[in-house]
């Protein structure tokens, strides 16, 4: 957690200050009690009326005291709890945004965004709560007890007595209840989940008649869901009735020994009030104890992302031959570590020229694209990019070579303007261009506000062709020197595939274009063309030559276009 | 306890009036059952309250008996710490008791409103969940109840105990000395006019200080999943700029909402030192002037003056959060007033023993009045033919399934199965007479074994073992260490689109339908698989009638009839030969697919 309590360091004035007020406006709250028995105690029975108006006054002034001393702490510490959070959240999103593909994968992508969203806010809660509610509590705790002390040595040995007694069943209930907590969430999650599926499978329900079953298998969930949150109600509703009946019977304590001492009787109606405070800040720190356990489990994997090193070692490597665009060399790679995903790869593209990448599902075609712009290193072997291997380029400069669209590529909650830009500063010219070329000109104009239409998360509002369409036009809009496109024209119908290709070899005819595709349609134009069966290249050449000399792809030709080629 | 999810709740509500007694009478029918319960969880809480509330005056009792020159009498505060010991034991026992008990009480009622919901909206018709976000739906499930559940456990108790917290320590106020009441005037009326300012003030801060963070996480949700095209277009810096924009707007939001939020704390505090003062004044000079006859008696005053402002403003507090309860029970209600899918008629028959045989005539079917989708569709089909059905995407594939399963009714036309119109038969035994693979596989959390066997009754092990061998994936499944029963679920096992379609043909092909409807079923599969279980395929068409939804266009090359869509209309119907004969919209897309650039 110390790393996560650092960002607090550029705010040290505030959270001081904000201590200071904070004790001094508790403190205030403490002195009243006191002043109460000093009252009935000391002016009463002297009759001492002025005495009792000014300290009447006296009280009051404290009283103003506590309340502008914990508005202004308070006050303070939502901005200190909300300028450190934006400064974590800043850091770890950009060192998300930088992070590398194969870091992306060991924490995994969910796991990123509840730290982003979830963790940074429970360790706001924890910082806000802790300043509120974590400062006032022990000083009330130790103040009660004090001015106790100061009231009667022997009655406060009394209360002292009481408080390990409340503390270890607090202690005990909290440590029981996190885990029970746990429990829930987890069948709060199964329960949502269950909904999820029924509803994206509500045809195939239907279908089959299986409502009844659905409507029992959703019973057990919610069942489930009701009984393990039942049972850590019933831990955690101990808590309070616990706390006060072991308090009130301390304070039944303090009159008994009271009473066999002889205490004056505003010394033990002092008591009775510092109780209450007592009682309350042991209530109080019980439930800070609640909120700094859970935060500091998500600081904790907050600190995880940020301590991991995202930089991309720039090595010296030898050089491959300048005459290739692209140039495999014997590439070897795995995601894991334990199968290869890519066995031996070699093969060599000239400038200019088209590339295309065909095989079954999970055969390594993605991965060509991964290693070819860099997003994970070869285990063995090399991949040059202009004569370069790409691991003596940085990163950047070479993906600035690139325009790509991936697998299930994603289109952000903007304008169709600002996703075809996609933060470079494109000319209007050259959107409007690379649209056309996309063949997504006609439907964009058909939108409403055209360039400007908002897309929904997820571009919920557009088709999945028109999807395909817009990261195409996005790949294009840079003028790259390469083209990446990967499964990107699955969604499309054959006639609009067709346009574009013929659209992309004329208008693009000096980028060297990588296509991945699992029609053979959509590669049959390539200058040269890849077979992978599992990992490894088992055919490759131009269309009519792999038909003569690749039954693998003969197959796929054959099922796919029916016809004897 | 609120879930986390919480936290990530997006929705952004819109504010309108709830009506109290639609969601009184509503939750009412689910509090009967639980009415013994529930007077019994009241009186224990009032009687423990209550008898929390006798402690104070006890101890009053006992000090007064003390007499600090040594003439107390032991044995009288003896009594008296052995009646408060058993009053504050009664109190503790009963309040946990009530407490539990609600607690109980609100996650049965919860429960069953859950499932309730759960098995109406497996009742809503199809197009319930095709024009809403499932999300929604969700939220309504899970957020929603849980802030009900919560409310109910938590708030009517608050609510319960703070009445008669309220009622009791006023009473004891009044008995103990009423003169001191009269502080009361003072700091109550102080006290709410400064609640209602605060709450009108913080609601719209809070509701703000939400959305923006909402706004934020789904920004962050956005842009994580697509790291990798962010770091292809190196446009990190522009992505953290954009992100510190909604970042920064989401901090003002909270400082300020929180800036003024926490003011209530202290404030509630003042109140209460403000009578406290009022009263040690005040009860001195009316102890010297004789009215109050003794100091035990302000001693138990203050006690009871503590008990009595707090609960105020806790109601306050609690009133805005049975709002937000209120409106999260309305919108729960509101989902069980959707309309089901309308009964099946009266003397509608099973559908059995059916051939196969499919009359359409003059459908007409648009999903919105204005916007007809299908004009005048006819077509026969007899068993064992192949329909298939091309077009565009968006060109209106689905919707003649939609309407052959009765997912939705047409305007107007009719479809007949073996003669029998299909509004005239019961919808369970019309949709088990068809198969259907679709486009979007379907495989829910359970064993791969499960999913297979989904829909199909008495089936063996064997039987599941022998469609999947045909359908291509049992050496894969038996490579798993679980096998078959291996659970599918999120993130567990790694299958791919491809596997998980093939799961569902495999479903498909235990299941003895007549009628088989396959939409793009083989789409996610590479075309290696596809050709090893192309005689899996034909075997699963084999006598059946077969309505075919591809892109691919050699997969229906052979079929009885195509049917040719485009923007709703069916422009083309005739076998192969003759569309491609025609020479017309078919032949084009059908040459499309050979169509070389340059």
């Amino acid at each position: 957690m110390t790393k996560t309590l650092r960002y607090l360091r550029p705010y040290t004035g505030g959270l001081v200050l904000a201590l200071i007020t904070k004790i001094a406006g508790s403190a205030a709250e403490l002195v009243l009690p006191f002043i109460l028995s000093h009252i009935i105690d000391d002016l009463t029975p002297v009759k001492d009326t002025t005495g009792i108006y000014i300290m009447g006054g006296v009280m009051l002034l404290f009283a103003l005291i506590a309340l502008g001393g914990n508005i202004c702490a308070n006050r303070l510490s939502a901005k200190v709890a909300g300028k450190m959070t934006h400064d974590i959240r800043y850091d770890l999103f950009k060192k998300t945004s930088y992070l590398k593909c194969r870091q992306v994968d060991e924490v995994t992508v969910p796991s990123l965004i509840s730290r982003l969203t979830s963790d940074t806010y429970y360790v706001n809660q924890m910082v806000a709560r802790t300043m509120r509610m974590g400062v006032r509590a022990p000083i009330l705790l130790l103040g009660g007890l004090i001015f106790c002390f100061l009231l009667n040595v022997k009655l406060a040995l009394v209360l002292l007595a009481v408080v390990p007694v409340v503390a270890v069943p607090m202690w005990l209930i909290t440590r029981k209840s996190i885990p029970m907590y746990m429990a829930v969430q987890r069948r709060g999650d199964n329960m949502v989940r269950s909904v999820q599926e029924d509803i994206t499978g509500i045809r195939v329900i239907k279908a089959l008649s299986k409502t009844e079953y659905e409507n029992g298998k959703f019973d057990g969930v919610a069942g489930d869901l009701a009984s393990t949150e039942f049972k850590a109600q019933r831990i955690m509703s101990l808590t309070n009735p616990l706390t006060s009946l072991i308090l009130n019977l301390g304070l039944v304590g303090v009159i008994v020994a009271g009473a066999f001492l002889s205490s004056e009787p505003g010394d033990i109606t002092g008591f009775l009030t510092y109780f209450t405070i007592v009682l309350n800040a042991m209530l109080g720190i019980s439930k800070i104890f609640v909120i700094i356990s859970r935060g500091a489990a998500s600081s904790e994997r907050i600190e995880q992302v940020l301590d991991l090193d995202e930089r991309e070692e720039i090595e010296d490597c030898p050089e491959g031959d300048s005459r290739y665009a692209i140039q495999f060399k014997d590439v070897n790679f795995s995601y894991n570590g334990k199968e290869d995903n890519l066995r031996g790869v070699s093969f060599a593209l000239e400038h200019g020229r088209s590339l295309g990448i065909i095989g079954a599902t999970g055969c390594g075609k993605s991965t060509v694209i991964n290693l070819l712009m860099r997003f994970y290193d070869v285990e063995s072997g090399a991949v040059y990019v202009n004569g370069k291997d790409v691991r003596s380029v940085p990163a950047d400069e070479l993906r600035r070579k690139f325009g790509a669209v991936f697998q299930n590529d994603f289109l952000m909650a903007a304008s169709v303007r600002e996703n075809i830009d996609y933060g470079r500063g494109l000319s209007e010219g050259q959107i409007e261009c690379a649209a056309e070329c996309a063949q997504a000109k006609e439907f964009i104009d058909g939108l409403p506000g055209g360039l400007n239409y908002d897309l929904a998360q997820k571009a919920g509002n557009l088709s999945g062709g028109q999807k395909q369409r817009l990261l195409v036009a996005r790949a294009l809009a840079g003028d790259p020197e390469f083209i990446v496109l990967d499964d990107s024209s699955s969604a499309l119908d054959y006639a609009t595939d067709a346009k574009l290709r013929r659209a992309l070899a004329h208008d693009y005819a000096d980028a060297t274009k990588v296509i991945v595709a699992q029609r053979v349609s959509s590669v049959k134009n390539c200058d040269l063309i890849i077979v992978l069966d599992d990992g490894e290249i088992s055919g490759m050449g131009t269309h009519g030559q792999l038909l003569s000399s690749c039954e693998e792809y003969r197959a796929i030709a054959r099922t796919q276009m029916g016809v004897a080629v | 306890m609120r879930r986390e999810g919480n936290v990530r709740d997006t929705r952004t509500f819109e504010r309108r009036k709830v009506s109290v007694k639609y969601i009184a009478v509503n939750l009412g029918r689910y509090l009967r059952p639980y009415a013994v319960l529930f007077v019994l969880i009241f009186f224990a809480s009032l009687a423990g309250t209550a008898l929390s509330l006798l402690g104070p005056q006890v101890c009053g009792l006992a000090i007064d008996e003390i007499h600090p020159d040594g003439t107390t009498d032991l044995t009288q505060i003896g009594v008296y710490a052995a009646v408060l010991v058993a009053v504050y034991i009664a109190s503790g026992v009963l309040t946990y008791l009530s407490s539990i008990g609600l607690s109980y009480l609100s996650r049965c009622i919860i429960k069953r409103i859950r499932t309730d919901i759960f098995a109406h909206l497996m009742s809503l018709p199809v197009s319930y969940f095709d024009t809403r976000q499932a999300g929604d739906i969700i939220s309504v499930l899970s957020y929603d109840l849980d802030t009900l559940g919560e409310s109910l456990a938590n708030d009517v108790m608050m609510v319960l105990t703070s009445a008669v917290t309220i009622v009791g320590s006023l009473v004891m106020m009044l008995v103990t000395a009423p003169i001191l009441v009269v502080v009361f005037v003072v700091t109550i009326p102080l006290s709410a006019l400064f609640t209602w300012w605060l709450t009108k003030k913080v609601q719209p801060l809070f509701r703000n200080r939400s959305r923006k963070l909402g706004e934020l996480n789904g920004f962050i949700e956005e842009i994580i999943t697509g790291q990798k095209t962010t770091k292809a277009y190196n446009c990190e810096e522009a992505v953290i700029s954009r992100f510190e924009k909604k970042n920064v707007d989401a901090i003002d939001a909270y400082t300020v909402a929180e800036s003024y939020g926490t003011i209530s704390g202290p404030a509630v505090n003042f109140m209460n030192n403000l009578s406290l003062a009022l009263i040690s004044v005040f009860g001195a000079i009316m102890y010297m002037t004789g009215v109050i006859p003794t100091v035990g008696k302000i001693a138990s005053f203050v006690l009871y003056s503590r008990k009595f402002s707090g609960p105020i403003n806790e109601i306050a507090n609690v009133l805005s959060e049975f709002q937000s309860a209120l409106a999260a029970a309305e919108r729960a209600f509101r989902v069980m007033e959707e309309l089901p899918e309308p009964p099946d008629d009266k003397d509608a028959e099973e559908l059995k023993d059916v051939q196969g045989d499919v009359e359409i005539s003059h459908l007409r079917f648009g999903y919105t009045p204005d916007k007809v989708i299908i004009k005048d569709f006819s077509l026969k089909a007899e068993r064992g033919d192949v329909v298939a059905i091309v077009g565009h995407t968006g060109a209106g594939k689905t919707t003649i399934i939609n309407l052959l399963m009765r997912f939705y009714d047409a305007d107007s036309g009719t479809i007949k199965i073996d003669g029998k119109d299909i509004t005239k038969v019961t919808r369970a035994s019309l949709r088990r007479s068809f198969t259907m693979v679709l486009q979007d596989t379907w495989l829910f959390s359970g064993t791969i074994y499960e999913n297979v066997a989904y829909g199909s009754e008495n089936v063996t092990r064997e039987d599941v073992e022998r469609v999947c061998r045909a359908a291509k994936i049992h050496s894969f499944i038996s490579k798993l260490p679980q096998g078959y029963d291996t659970v599918l679920t999120d993130n567990a096992v790694n299958i791919s689109k491809g596997q998980k379609q093939l799961l569902t043909i495999a479903r498909a092909m235990l299941l003895s339908s007549p009628m088989l409807i396959l939409d793009e079923a083989t789409s996610n599969v590479d075309t290696r698989t596809e050709q090893y279980i192309q005689q899996a395929m034909e075997n699963l068409m084999q006598g059946r009638t077969c309505f075919v939804i591809a892109h691919r266009l050699s997969t229906i090359k052979h079929a009885k009839t195509i049917i040719v869509m485009d923007h709703g209309d069916v422009v083309e119907q005739g076998t192969h030969e003759e569309l491609m004969a025609r020479g017309g919209y078919y032949s084009r897309l059908y040459y499309s697919q050979f169509d070389t650039a340059e």
